[in-house]
């Protein structure tokens, strides 16, 4: 039985919600519910230094981890949500996205960037989950659909690092089509052979799964990545199943068949350098 | 509901102007476009809600009667060769209008009974892959596909993550961007999220006048964004859910009229009604070369969505 490997594994279920806010200085641990200081984290690369368990990266922190030192150049494209449906709940749509960009510092939630890892020349694209949950809206299809276009273009292999919860819900319809869109800007790179990395890290759900996240030639999960199609809640409440403790874990994702590894955060870099060796790189310019 | 009256009576006017000119040639095209119009505009500011409830309608055409009404035959075809074959989804060979076409549908049951196979339409991954291999058979003979979607959304269960529903679904979207193949998609009840998408790529989008298509359901929005379940007629409100909110955000192509009512209602009206607009699209796709068929259907999907500050980008149109 693959039980007691899944135990050896100091892996622990994270909330959702960003993890013990307790002030400026010092964050709870959702792992071992310890005081840990902020910085100590920080140079840790969000990995908690008493227990191992993962916090999630900004999209600053995720591509200052990934790239070689100075080589990222920010091409992402200066658009923000036009809220098409004028969606509003029990808040306005417009509303939480002025409070995303007020605590992210960007405009949306999507960054794409020229690089280099290991010198070889990429484009990598990350999203950011503190902002409304690093969702997938007009704003990340275009930005998606941008980046694998400069990809194909340039004969840059696309890396692409998902933290979401899936489809914006805000905008409707036009976030289902999104997963169409992002598709079939990837059509582009195998018909130019231009190789796409898909990493999967805390979380990677719902609608982005579903697509882009998917499409991957090679898919690495993050050790501590939430990965999955449904929600925990909603499995339970439409079928009654019990849910396995391991349940849209990277490990359980890996022992499915989703991804091809998981990966540790701190040797996620080494990693990517090591499969791009394998990897047709072209750059054309 | 008095909006309600107003758009059966001028439905009832337009119903009887098309049997006009069916009958005796006058021609009251002019007149007819100026009351869709008008049936389109009111439907605007209908009760999302109210037509969620007639796409769930119990006796709402299933895609298996719309397959015995609209097709001169349907030979069904099984499996994913994968290990499995989900009865919520149909697939098969039929004959439409005196030609080979390519099927695929979610199939709901009309009973507890029936629903142990069917799930309500609720696919998984084995009726993805169904769906995308019985679709790329249709494609070496070059048979046009008719997707017909009425689904709550995928399968959400243990079972359907360890098989990989997300890998699945976004599979089958994939194959549906490069089949060389004409593909109409109609979402004839519930369009639920992306098990609904899962099949819905075409080179033609329609809807009829009861389906809705949205990205997580009205209940399920409303448990997130309101934090209560019982708020969904405002989610679905929000949401802009219904055939004519989707025909004004140019999502879809054309919403197919349903007898006054509701498709169950007149059952063989609904199949007349689509099957009209199904061979009227698929006439216009049969004109056009095959090989720049999958690269203007990418360009149609990455044309949608809308951003502040987005200069449009114009998308080559490769083959393939
Ligand atoms: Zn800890």
């Amino acid at each position: 039985m693959k039980i007691s490997w899944f135990r050896r594994q100091q892996y622990v279920q994270v909330k959702l919600e960003q993890k013990g806010e307790v002030g400026a200085l010092w964050v709870k641990c959702a792992g071992c519910g310890d005081l840990v200081f902020r910085e100590r984290i920080r140079e840790n690369h969000g990995i908690c230094p008493r227990c191992g368990a993962y916090f999630f990266l900004t999209a600053q922190e995720r591509i200052s981890l990934l790239v070689d030192e100075s080589s990222f150049q920010d091409v992402s494209k200066p658009i923000v949500t036009a809220d098409p449906l004028g969606f509003v709940d029990r808040r306005s749509y417009v509303g939480r996205l002025k409070e995303a960009q007020e605590k992210t510092g960007l405009r949306n939630e999507t960054v794409i960037g020229r690089a280099r890892l290991g010198g070889c020349p990429v484009i990598l694209a990350v999203t950011d989950f503190r902002f409304i949950g690093g969702s997938m809206g007009s704003v990340m299809g275009e930005q998606l659909d941008h980046g694998m276009g400069m990809a194909a273009r340039e004969l840059r292999p696309f890396i692409l690092v998902t933290s979401t919860g899936g489809a914006r819900m805000q905008e409707g319809i036009f976030s289902l089509m999104q997963m169409v869109k992002t598709a079939a800007a990837r059509r582009d790179l195998e018909r130019l052979g231009v190789p796409f990395v898909s990493v999967m890290t805390y979380p990677t759900t719902g609608g982005v799964l579903a697509s882009i996240a998917s499409l991957g030639d090679i898919t690495i999960a993050e050790k501590g990545a939430l990965i999955g199609f449904a929600g925990r809640r909603v499995i339970e409440q439409t079928t009654g199943e019990r849910l396995p403790p391991e349940f849209q874990t990277a490990e359980f994702a890996f022992e499915h068949g989703m991804v091809d590894r998981v990966v540790e955060r701190k040797k996620l870099r080494e990693e990517l350098i090591h499969i791009l060796e394998f990897l047709p790189v072209r750059q054309s310019q | 509901m008095r909006i309600d009256e107003l758009i059966a009576e001028l439905q009832e006017k337009l119903a009887e102007l098309k049997r006009l000119t069916r009958d005796s040639g006058l021609d009251a095209s002019p007149q007819i476009a100026e009351l869709a119009e008008e049936v389109a505009r009111l439907s605007l500011g209908r009760g999302a809600w109210e037509q969620v409830q007639l796409a769930r309608h119990p006796s709402r055409p299933t895609t298996m009667d719309y397959l015995g009404l609209m097709m001169d035959d349907f030979y069904e075809l099984h499996g994913d060769r994968l290990g499995s074959d989900d009865g919520a989804i149909v697939a098969g060979l039929a004959k439409f209008a005196g030609r080979t076409v390519v099927v695929v549908g979610h199939q709901k049951g009309k009973n507890l009974v029936e629903n142990r196979i069917r799930r309500s339409g609720m696919a998984g991954p084995g009726g993805y892959r169904k769906a995308a291999r019985i679709m790329g058979l249709g494609e070496r003979y070059g048979f046009p596909i008719i997707a017909l979607i009425d689904t709550p959304g995928a399968y959400p269960g243990v079972k359907a993550e360890e098989h990989n529903i997300g890998g699945a679904i976004a599979d089958s979207i994939y194959t549906m961007l490069r089949l060389r193949t004409p593909i109409v998609a109609v979402v004839i009840g519930e369009g639920g999220s992306g098990g609904a998408l899962g099949i819905g790529v075409g080179d033609r989008l329609l809807m009829m006048e009861n389906a809705y298509y949205s990205v997580i359901s009205p209940e399920g929005c409303a448990a997130i964004l309101w934090g209560d379940r019982s708020r969904a007629r405002e989610a679905a409100a929000a949401l802009r859910l219904t055939a004519h909110d989707l025909l004004d955000l140019g999502v879809i192509d054309e919403v197919v009229q349903e007898p006054t009512g509701g498709a169950h209602t007149d059952p063989q009206e609904a199949a007349r009604s689509l099957g009209e607009a199904l061979r009227r699209h698929m006439d216009e796709l049969r004109g056009m070369v095959p090989g720049e068929l999958p690269g203007l259907r990418r360009s149609k999907f990455r044309g949608m969505g809308i951003c502040e500050g987005a200069v449009p980008v114009m998308h080559e149109q490769g083959g393939e």
